[in-house]
């Protein structure tokens, strides 16, 4: 493994008060020692004071690790990325979600994955061997499974879990998939991975476990499945 | 510049389609025994339901067996507990926030 390698966490926070001080706790404590990185906090001026337990964690854990790069309002996920990237000294970023449900435990397992095969992008499956989810209901399973399928069969992306934000990129590598993507939401991390195989990255996986701590509280429903559909129908005819 | 996987698909079907409907409205004529004929005809639509039955068969397979990690959840609950306790030795100024 080249010790010079150096990896930019991005946390984008919109009202993670509670979830921020215990998501950087975890990334201190699974990155430690071991590898070089820093955590780039892109607060999108939450009402609740998230920037200040940024601030206080920054103070805790010293400005060399913890950076912050608040913006006024609530933006896109993807200029939010581009935003945290501005100045990220890494040539590695890793994204996942502040609330918790994404564990910084496998972060290691992503890094150990990437130097294999020196791959450019590695992804957290769901899906796969000892991946999976906690706290969803049958009707959940369903819909992400069916929905996963006619993904699969459709755009042949050649990923088991495409919807998952939980990743690893390089550098370079995020700047031009983010430049050429145009979906939002969730759809962004779908079409991240539709045109990674277009562009010919390479891609590897790991299992990783999704903890819902929301218990249920489906954020599925009838407009989402619609615009999931949309989506894919869209990437369906364009990639 | 790949072809997009819409005309893919729209190219496998309309070249199946071709040709079966050739065969059905007599286009040309194949030797083949009467019940081979029967299947032929009616080919499209065993196809469409053998993929259909193959869908529901993997979604519900995928969905009886996909993982629920309790375990990930104990750990995390128990980790955010020895966080909460550290942060508080840091002297953390929000600790009120989960008091």
């Amino acid at each position: 493994m080249a010790p010079t390698n150096k990896y930019s966490i991005l946390l984008p926070t919109y009202n993670e008060r509670n979830n921020l001080p215990l998501i950087v706790w975890l990334l201190v404590k699974y990155l430690g020692s071991e590898y070089e990185y820093e955590i780039i906090i892109i607060d999108d001026g939450s009402p609740d004071g998230t920037l200040d337990v940024a601030k206080e964690l920054q103070r805790i854990y010293g400005d060399d690790k913890i950076i912050l790069r608040p913006r006024e309002k609530k933006l896109g996920l993807g200029t939010a990325y581009i935003h945290g990237m501005k100045h990220a000294t890494g040539n590695f970023i890793i994204i996942l979600d502040a609330d918790l449900s994404h564990q910084p435990k496998f972060i290691p397992d992503f890094i150990k994955k990437q130097a294999e095969k020196d791959y450019d992008i590695v992804t957290g499956t769901r899906y796969v061997g000892s991946g999976g989810v906690y706290g969803w209901d049958f009707k959940r399973k369903l819909i992400s499974r069916g929905a996963n399928y006619v993904t699969q069969v459709l755009l042949r992306p050649g990923v088991t879990d495409l919807t998952g934000s939980f990743r690893l990129y390089r550098k370079l590598v995020l700047e031009k998939l983010i430049n050429s993507c145009v979906s939002k939401g969730y759809m962004f991390q779908v079409e991240m991975m539709v045109r990674a195989r277009q562009f010919g990255f390479s891609v590897a996986e790991v299992p990783i476990t999704f903890v819902d701590r929301l218990y249920g509280e489906s954020k599925l429903g009838g407009s989402e499945i619609v615009g999931f559909l949309k989506g894919i129908l869209y990437l369906f005819a364009t990639t | 510049m790949t072809v997009p996987k819409l005309f893919q698909w729209l190219a496998g079907v309309c070249s199946f389609m071709t040709v079966w409907l050739a065969y059905v409205v007599g286009y040309f004529s194949v030797n083949l025994r009467k019940e081979y004929h029967e299947i032929i005809v009616v080919l499209p639509l065993y196809l469409l339901i053998s993929f259909a039955c193959y869908s529901l068969a993997v979604i519900g397979y995928r969905v009886a067996t996909f993982n629920n990690c309790e375990e990930a959840s104990i750990e995390l609950k128990q980790e955010i507990e020895a966080a909460r306790k550290d942060l508080e030795k840091k002297n953390y100024k929000f600790i009120s926030d989960w008091k």
